[in-house]
């Protein structure tokens, strides 16, 4: 059997129909850029691009297929998917596999998960499932459930420890609150007493993450240790300069200064060789997929479509502020990786998963 | 499922609105201060960055510290480091490895033992470290090699510090050793976020005092930055942090004390540890034989651990810390303080002390050391002439119940807490104890019997303690209940200021005892030394007052009517031979327990070593026997000798 032309276009046509056009151009234009990046990380391998495509591939189809999905279907699912990620946040603290001194995977045989990754969209969805159903009923204890709802996965999650997932877990929270109309008086009392607490926290923290916090305002107090990722991320931006060293010839990825460039700090890598400009279209480009998921959010019609889709797009916001405050030395270090950039499987799925219920909830309103 | 629609649409519209634009803006705020930090760096920090990455490359280069010094109570050294020049190789940075070894063994006398070591480190380092082909090379093949090394790329001579232990097996199972940086110390380092400061360190502590004060004897290792060129040399230095050298130890420990305990100890095997009573530091701490710990530096060669490893000695065993023994008659004392202390026996009741004890029901005869047994005798007298057959009575009189938890008060069967790794528990029998140890077996094995009591009573039995647990114990007795955790460093000096930091000043627990309890243990502890005891031969002479007990520990059982004869046995079956003291009796400065193995009665080979110690000890005066033959010491054959027929 010949595939007729017509076909083709049929199937396209059904392919192409639950996605969104402005979104899907966005994220293909960074989506290349990663790819040219990572070649250039990777030392001119094309390993890493293989296996970026796969999982690429994979994540566009369960987007594909939540994006052509009633946001309301996909919202009866908050309360199991939920229930399920604090069992096994449970089940890591238990029997969970320990690298480095933290405790973040399950071992399940063919592949390791990071449960906590699940949580980043299971949370927001558990929370605007909830107040979706109380929505004609809101008391203000409502909040206070809520409340908990954040704090036991948060806590979980911090004692891993994770502290950089548990405040992107928390923040995803906070966002569907914010979006559900938490009082304004009550989020700025709540800032005001977060900074009252700070001293507190300190105290608790581990000695590693003081010293990053340390590290960040001081990065030569650790050279060789702690300082030293930010110092050599620091060395490649600012060598990048206004224009950047061009495409594969940065010094410092290429004489093995960036840690983790593939990763984490790849967006050093991308500014050494692209310079300011670079830089400027990268945040422009995040800046447009942002307007569009707020239009999007915008235009939701139920409560859950609002707190979700706001959620997810200002987590989609704090994922790229953060790693690229992080690498150029504002912010401190935390595990979070660059939106679409970074390589790495389960960040990406979690991304398009996202991505996939924002446009879900854009198709609901036509 | 119908979309949910708003209560008042218009007003929550507006609110959500609002909300919307609210974090937009924020959101574009954010990405300006990320724009403007980007400007920042690459144009206004740009040629500053650009230098740093081009131009020249800064590298930062650790400067590592001194590891502290170890040093006994009077500030004698007993590890040091000392400079001195080494050979090493960089094997990515050669182009036939093999070639220039054998062109480098023309300049300098490399051999098979250098050449298998390095072989060894090289399967365990990376590629562009440098590895050492041979340490301590002599001023002149230094200068032979240094005039060379530019025919052979990745050849370097470095100045190293190197450990040193003057005092080789006298303080081995004291100090431990460091050794070389291993895949698995590694491993914990990144662990426990403490790599950073080992870069281009390549020694850490292993065993011992050097292990368990690690952090402190290390130091911080500092950096200098320099800018190098583009061949990677160093052009001039542009910021030098200093390392801050490892704190010092000072130890309670007496090097000559623990050398006079070595010398009086000869050739034999077994264990001494001496403590203060009033502070907790240990005094002397030996376990025979030791080892050199200076072979296991720069990675021991396989022979010479081959030969530590099957010497039957056991030299790599710590036995003062971990060999565990039953404690014979010296347990005894133990054994009265829990009698009077549960009211099982009043201070003058007088009861028999026969040649045999029996239980009731039974055929089986517990012999008594003296064969013809010591009449009738109190408490105190049963502790001088050690009667068995007294406290075979008195231990079943008590029950398990009575004894366990009052000589546990005594540190007994359980780890003291020293400052040393590894320590050994021991076993205080006791009910539980007992169900638990043989859990598998069949319940009559599990079970409790009271007959289990009566060997336990005389230190022997199911109970076995190390000597350092021993030295305690009896401390705690000797200072009449107040008990310090037994430790080996003193003091933590560090090495810049000169500060210390005191480690145990003060008491760790006092134990509930009646004073005069211990006043009447100790009163009869000391007439073992006098005409009468044991040890009485030891106790001619004394310039001051000592108090001891002889014991005498079965390695095998002898059969019920057969007769202990040490010649007719092989010797690794022969008794141990015990000997516990203190002196002096009403102020003790020392606190001793002493076991040589395989020696026989506690009187004859433990005893005369605690009374030569005790003498340098008290007096200061190093006993005349040392120099001269060992035989020539008193030697005591009336000790509680048949204490091995049970």
């Amino acid at each position: 059997m010949t595939l007729q032309p017509h076909l083709i276009k049929r199937l396209w046509l059904t392919i192409k129909a639950p996605l969104d056009g402005p979104l899907m151009l966005f994220l293909g234009l960074i989506f290349a850029l990663s790819l040219v990046v990572l070649y250039s990380a990777n030392n001119q391998g094309l390993d890493k691009i293989d296996n970026k495509l796969i999982y690429t591939l994979l994540s566009l189809t369960i987007m594909w297929l939540l994006a052509r999905s009633r946001p309301q279907s996909i919202m009866n699912f908050a309360p199991p998917i939920y229930g399920i990620g604090v069992v096994l946040l449970l089940a890591v603290h238990f029997k969970g596999v320990t690298v480095n001194g933290s405790t973040r995977w399950l071992e399940l045989g063919i592949t390791r998960i990071q449960p906590s990754e699940i949580m980043k969209i299971a949370l927001p969805m558990m929370l605007a499932w909830f107040f979706q159903k109380y929505e004609l009923s809101m008391r203000w204890w409502h909040y206070l459930v809520a409340a908990v709802m954040i704090a036991i996965p948060c806590a979980l999650v911090l004692k891993q420890p994770d502290l950089g997932t548990t405040m992107l877990i928390a923040a995803s929270g906070f966002f569907v609150l914010f979006f559900v109309g938490l009082p304004w008086k009550v989020i700025l009392g709540g800032m005001v007493a977060a900074g009252a607490c700070m001293p507190v926290v300190w105290n608790m923290l581990h000695d590693y993450q003081r010293r990053r916090v340390m590290t960040m305002i001081d990065p030569m107090e650790d050279p060789l240790g702690a300082g030293y990722h930010i110092i050599q991320s620091m060395i490649a931006i600012g060598s990048g300069g206004p224009w950047g060293k061009g495409w594969l010839n940065g010094t410092q990825t290429h004489l093995d200064y960036i840690p983790e460039r593939t990763t984490d700090f790849i967006f050093a890598v991308y500014s050494e060789e692209f310079g300011l400009v670079g830089n400027i279209i990268l945040v422009f480009l995040y800046t447009l997929v942002l307007s569009r998921a707020m239009l999007i959010t915008a235009g939701a019609q139920t409560l859950y479509g609002r707190a979700m889709a706001g959620a997810i797009t200002l987590s989609f916001f704090v994922y790229a502020f953060v790693n690229m405050g992080m690498v150029a030395g504002i912010l401190p270090v935390v595990g979070v990786p660059l939106p679409f950039v970074s390589y790495g499987g389960t960040a990406t799925v979690t991304l398009f998963v996202g991505m996939g219920m924002l446009m879900s909830i854009g198709n609901a309103r036509r | 499922m119908r979309p949910t629609r708003f209560k008042n649409p218009q007003a929550e519209d507006g609110q959500f609105q609002l909300r919307l634009i609210v974090a937009y803006c924020f959101m574009l705020l954010m990405f300006g201060i990320l724009i403007a930090r980007f400007v920042w760096l690459q144009v206004y920090q740009y040629e500053h960055f650009s230098t740093l990455a081009q131009n020249n490359r800064i590298s930062l280069l650790p400067i590592l510290p001194n590891r502290g010094l170890i040093m006994d109570r009077n500030g004698v050294i007993l590890a040091q480091n000392y400079s001195a020049y080494t050979l090493e190789l960089v094997p990515s940075k050669m182009p036939d490895m093999n070639a220039t070894i054998a062109e480098l063994a023309k300049l300098v006398n490399i051999t098979p033992r250098d050449e298998k070591l390095f072989k060894k480190l090289l399967g365990e380092s990376k590629d562009f470290e440098s590895i050492p082909l041979k340490v301590k090379l002599s001023e002149e093949e230094a200068a032979r090699v240094a005039a060379n090394a530019w025919r052979y790329p990745g050849v370097e001579v470095k100045a190293r510090l190197f450990r040193d232990y003057p005092y080789k097996e006298l303080t081995s199972h004291v100090l431990g050793y460091i050794g070389r940086i291993n895949q698995k110390d590694q491993e914990r380092l990144d662990d426990e976020d403490k790599s950073t400061n080992y870069k281009g360190s390549n020694y850490i502590g292993k065993t011992g005092l050097e292990a368990v004060y690690e952090d402190d004897l290390h130091g911080q290792v500092g950096f200098e930055e320099v800018e190098t060129d583009s061949g990677g040399r160093a052009i001039r230095s542009l910021r030098r942090t200093p390392p801050v050298n490892g704190n010092n130890l000072k130890l309670a420990l007496d090097i000559r004390l623990q050398e006079v305990a070595d010398k009086l100890f000869g050739n034999r095997r077994g264990a001494l540890v001496a403590i203060d009573p009033t502070t907790g530091g240990v005094l002397a701490f030996l376990s025979k034989p030791g080892f050199d710990p200076n072979l296991f530096i720069d990675g021991i060669d396989s022979q010479s651990w081959a030969a530590l490893n099957s010497d039957w000695q056991k030299p790599m065993i710590n036995r003062a810390l971990r060999g565990t023994y039953p404690p014979g008659s010296t347990f005894k004392p133990f054994m009265s303080m829990a009698a009077l202390e549960t009211h099982s026996i009043g201070m003058h009741d007088v009861r028999p002390a026969p040649a045999f004890f029996t239980l009731p029901g039974s055929s089986h005869q517990f012999r008594d050391s003296n064969k013809n047994g010591n009449g009738s005798a109190n408490l105190a007298k049963a502790i001088q002439v050690s009667s068995d057959t007294f406290f075979y009575k008195l231990a079943w009189d008590m029950g398990i119940d009575k004894i366990a938890p009052t000589v546990g008060q005594f540190g007994l069967g359980r780890p003291t807490g020293i400052d040393l790794d590894g320590e050994a528990s021991g076993v205080l029998p006791t009910k539980e104890w007992k169900a638990k140890r043989f859990a598998r077996y069949k319940e009559e094995y599990r079970r409790w019997y009271p007959a289990d009591v009566v060997s336990i009573g005389i230190g022997q039995g199911f109970n076995s303690y190390t000597p350092l647990q021993m030295a305690n114990a009896v401390a705690i007795l000797a200072n009449e209940g107040v008990a310090y955790k037994p430790h080996l460093v003193q003091e933590v000096v560090e090495a810049k200021s000169g500060k210390s930091r005191l480690v145990e000043a003060k008491p760790d627990r006092t134990l509930p005892f009646k004073q005069e309890n211990f006043a009447y243990v100790k009163t009869a502890m000391q007439s073992v030394m006098k005409p009468g005891g044991t040890a009485w031969r030891l106790g001619i002479g004394l310039p001051y007052t000592m108090a001891g007990k002889t014991g005498t520990a079965q390695v095998v059982a002898i059969k019920q009517g057969a007769k202990y004869n040490a010649s007719a046995l092989a010797e690794q079956y022969r008794d141990h031979s015990w000997f516990v003291a203190f002196a002096p009796v009403d102020k003790p400065r020392i606190a001793v327990a002493v076991i040589v193995e395989n020696a026989g009665f506690g009187a004859a080979a433990a005893a005369p070593i605690a009374r030569g110690l005790f003498d340098y000890y008290m007096t200061g005066k190093v006993p005349s026997s040392i120099s001269g033959d060992m035989k020539t010491m008193p030697m005591d054959t009336a000790d509680d000798a048949a204490a091995t027929s049970d």
